[in-house]
């Protein structure tokens, strides 16, 4: 794995009124890297992602993304990011390729980079005679993988994944990761939010949430090992109660 | 008990529900287990008279759905998908409103919902929108509850619920049992098998199998490796390449790995894993479970 | 029936909570009823109107001065004749004609006392009004100015004449078509919507496996909004009263019991729609485009039916709104009993029932 830091952040708080979001988040995201942002509803997940996505400005901290201060160049990090969320994926009433041209166009992919990146995404996933097909008569799993290659249109140095395959078939599920072990594997940092513990288990790294805080970050095996447990589902239950 | 009997729903193109037979014994939790469209909402909907079968029969102690819905209506709890409470009516009055609606009041059966409801009783006069994830799941549990079903069908109770409520709302089931409710259950997640007496796994509108959890692991048909290397994904595109990979998946840190060759072993793996480069690879055999054999089932049917 | 009660506190609990339900229930009947009033009557400029002067002398030259200098009229003809008046109307050319009788001049300086005619054409029964009055106000200024300077205590007399339409129906007509139009979109919105957003949120599913039966159900969602527009209709008719002026001359209590019937019938309508709209957008389009246009194109309450071709004449009779504002303009101008009424009401009961048994054959025990 590369050490070169994508993401920084340093002292980050988040308050909401009275009450903190985010409380003194302090990690590091190296290039390349499959890194699992975990934590139970309402523990801060969401807010931190926005403020490292550029949605949402921190109260206090330093939020470094792709080379970027994220305070001060929000628009500069989108373009430089992708992001998939588990709700709103593509348009159901667009073909799969007319869905591809509209996040290219949307990004500022120009036309003859398109072209060349939309076929390459296309083979990736052995979908070239389908491009004409609606969004509408995919299933669950193939709208996930397509909505993952979409986030990889522009060539973005990290992608957000949030909770990208609950409720998806064991195989297409595997599909889908191995996808993103492809993705990682040619340098694109991976950074997945989740509240399901076996989608952790995929990570290379993963920091787990508490009340607005990080309460532990390694490796899966090596927080297994620190903690005494069999599993991060363990793990998250020790953590949490 | 529940028969259901070559159970078969097609809407269109789409066979929602597919040749569907199996039964549930009294008092037995009783697990659905699929991905999304699998076909879990509409075979429950079927059980629970609100969808009309195209062919095949339902059978509830005797009773059948299609013509003694007045009847069925009575004895069953149901939680659709989203928990459908009211959401701008407060958690007491939700309930109220459920328990009136059924004609009992929350005192009759209070002993019923006691170890459920007491959690978010605290809570009692906030408004059902602004409840937890997971308190809205103890809610909706307990609405379900309060006029002492004889069975209860929870569609997908845990999905978008973290996993902290999701345990304990499964420890809650297993509770329920004690008061021989018969609990049919359906849910995305494969870990939640374990938690069920019997499961039935489902996939594209058929039922894959239907036995219990440590019946459905010890079906695995070969020996199952566990693969760990650094570099994931140059494992999978090397094991995919060679002449003796059965099959090969991510399973989290690891790689699940059969082999088609009958005189495997670790000693044997790890040699060639290290010919080929990977230095660090190590390799175990493995317990399948319900995952892998979901695999398995699913490989066999395409 | 305690089941009943608690679905129906329910029901009303939803509409209490939410400002915005409680805001299109109360809130836009008014402000409806008060746009549709005030602002339809829109302001005078230029106004085309004719002169007859019969007397040709320095007064009436001086009164059709003050009249153009008002702003209001521009003076397009000058008459010879009355018989040119109606002429003029049905061209559309003109709305109002000021006859000077002759010798005007000389009978007021002399005799103290003068008259003249406005006449105006009421088929816009809301500016002809507006004109009347204006011009009323430019000549009363002028004896009074007059009168000043000469020292005098003549007298100008005008006399208001309405062609077409003598007694200014305009304004009066609109109520009973703002009332239908209200009541419709409101109570047929608000139930449908209501009951298919219990179906999007998937509550419905546990209804029907509930011991409610289907008719409970629709009783329950329906009796809150009969309550609620009823007390709308009051307000409705506080509101014409007091504001517009418009009198209710036949038996009030005949009045508020077709507007009951009239509820019903919207509400019945109102679960129909809401047994085909899937969600709570398609209800809200359906009560909005297949009620809202036609109440107010086709009932006869902003165009006049007898003047639309056959077709539309024939599909307004399917209009429910065109019964009510028959029956209500019959009750509040012209004053007649249910004896002059019994027939449109019982059409409109005949809607009620053709509702009600197609809503409760389409609302399905399941849900497919």
């Amino acid at each position: 794995m590369n050490e070169e830091v994508v993401i920084k952040v340093s002292h980050l708080y988040k308050k909401f009124g009275h009450f903190t979001a985010n409380d003194d988040l302090n990690f590091e995201v190296f290039k390349g890297e499959i890194f699992g942002f975990l934590g139970a509803n309402g523990a801060g997940k969401t807010t931190a992602m926005r403020i490292l996505c550029g949605l949402s400005t921190p109260t206090s901290g330093e939020v470094n993304v792709a080379g970027l201060d994220v305070g001060t160049c929000a628009d500069a990090v989108k373009a430089k990011i992708g992001y998939m969320s588990q709700k709103f994926s593509l348009y159901e009433d667009l073909t799969i390729w007319e869905n591809m041209r509209l996040y290219a166009g949307i990004y500022g992919v120009n036309k003859n980079e398109f072209r060349m990146r939309g076929e390459e995404l296309l083979r990736e996933l052995n979908m070239c005679d389908e491009r004409n097909r609606l969004i509408s008569t995919l299933s669950l799993g193939w709208k996930q993988k397509l909505a993952f290659m979409v986030a990889m249109i522009h060539k973005p140095q990290i992608v957000f994944l949030d909770e990208p395959t609950s409720g998806v078939d064991p195989i297409t599920r595997r599909q889908f990761w191995e996808l993103i072990y492809e993705a990682a594997a040619n340098g694109v940092t991976i950074f997945v939010t989740t509240h399901y513990m076996d989608e952790a288990e995929y990570c290379d790294r993963v920091s787990i949430m508490v009340d607005g805080r990080i309460e532990a970050l390694d490796t899966p095996s090596q927080l297994k090992i620190d903690h005494n447990v069999s599993s991060m589902n363990d793990l998250f239950l020790k953590l949490i109660r | 008990m529940i028969e259901v009997r070559n159970l078969k729903k097609q809407y269109g193109d789409l066979i929602a529900v597919n040749d569907v037979s199996f039964s549930v014994n009294e008092g037995e939790l009783f697990g659905v287990i699929g991905p999304d469209g699998a076909g879990k909402t509409t075979l429950f909907r079927m059980i629970n008279s609100l969808i009309i079968p195209d062919s095949g029969s339902v059978s509830l102690w005797g009773l059948n759905p299609v013509t003694d819905y007045k009847a069925i209506r009575e004895m069953i709890g149901y939680m659709p998908g989203r928990f459908s409470l009211y959401e701008d009516l407060s958690v007491e009055e939700n309930l109220e409103f459920f328990a009136t609606v059924f004609g009992t009041t929350i005192e009759e059966n209070y002993h019923l919902i006691k170890d459920i409801y007491a959690q978010i009783e605290p809570f009692k006069k906030r408004k059902a929108g602004q409840l937890s994830g997971g308190m809205k799941q103890k809610l909706a549990l307990s609405c379900a509850l309060i006029h002492k079903p004889r069975i209860l069908v929870l569609d997908e109770p845990t999905t978008g619920v973290d996993a902290v409520s999701r345990y304990e709302f499964w420890d809650m089931l297993i509770k329920l049992k004690q008061n021989n409710i018969t609990i049919l259950v359906s849910t995305p997640y494969m870990d939640e098998a374990s938690k069920c007496d019997r499961v039935a796994l489902m996939q594209n509108g058929h039922v894959l199998m239907v036995d219990t959890p440590w019946g459905i692991e010890n079906g695995f048909s070969t020996s199952l490796y566990g693969l760990k290397t650094i570099n994931k994904y140059k494992l999978i595109q090397f094991l995919r390449s060679s002449v003796s990979c059965k099959s090969v998946y991510p399973f989290g840190e690891y790689l699940h790995y059969c082999d088609k060759r009958e005189d495997v072993n670790e000693k044997i793996l790890i040699e060639e894993l290290k010919q080929a480069g990977f230095f660090d690879a190590i390799v175990d055999e493995v317990k399948p479970g319900i995952e892998d054999r979901f695999m398995e089932l699913m490989g066999n049917v395409i | 029936m305690k089941r009943l009660k608690a679905f129906i506190k329910k029901e009303f609990m939803h509409i209490f909570r939410d400002s915005r339900t409680m805001l299109i229930l109360f809130a836009m009947p008014i402000a409806q009823i008060l746009i549709f009033g005030y602002v339809v009557v829109s302001d005078i400029n230029d106004a085309k109107i004719g002169i007859l002067d019969k007397s040709k002398d320095v007064v009436t030259r001086e009164i059709i001065y003050k009249l153009v200098a008002s702003g209001y009229f521009q003076i397009s003809d000058y008459l010879i004749h009355e018989n040119d008046i109606q002429a003029l109307f049905r061209r559309g050319d003109i709305s109002m004609v000021v006859v000077f009788e002759s010798g005007f001049g000389t009978s007021f300086n002399k005799e103290g006392e003068a008259n003249v005619q406005l006449i105006a054409d009421a088929s816009d029964a809301n500016t002809a009004r507006l004109l009347c009055n204006y011009a009323e106000g430019i000549i009363y200024q002028y004896s009074l100015e007059q009168n000043k300077l000469m020292g005098y205590a003549n007298h100008l007399n005008t006399e208001v004449r309405m062609f077409y339409n003598e007694e200014l129906e305009g304004v009066y007509m609109s109520i009973p078509g703002i009332m239908a139009m209200i009541l419709i979109l409101i109570s047929a919105m608000m139930t449908s919507i209501s009951i298919t957003r219990e179906k999007e949120f998937g509550s419905m599913e546990v209804l029907l496996l509930s011991p409610l039966r289907p008719m409970q159900i629709i009783v329950g969602k329906v009796v809150p909004y009969v309550v609620l527009s009823f007390v709308n209709t009051i307000t409705i008719l506080l509101i014409s009263v007091f504001v517009f002026k418009v009198p209710i001359q036949g038996s009030v209590l005949l009045l508020l019991f077709v507007s009951l019937l009239y509820i019903i019938l919207s509400l019945s309508l109102g679960i129909f729609i809401s047994t085909i709209a899937k969600n709570q957008m398609v209800a809200m389009f359906i009560s909005l485009f297949a009620l809202m246009l036609p109440t107010i194109l086709l009932s006869g309450f902003i165009f006049p039916i007898e003047n639309m071709p056959f077709l539309l004449q024939a599909l307004s009779l399917i209009m429910p709104p065109r019964w009510f504002v028959i029956i209500v303009k019959k009750i509040m101008l012209q004053g007649v009993g249910l004896m002059y009424v019994w027939k449109e009401m019982l059409i409109l009961i005949g809607f009620i029932v053709l509702f009600l048994v197609l809503s409760v054959k389409k609302f399905k025990v399941r849900l497919l």
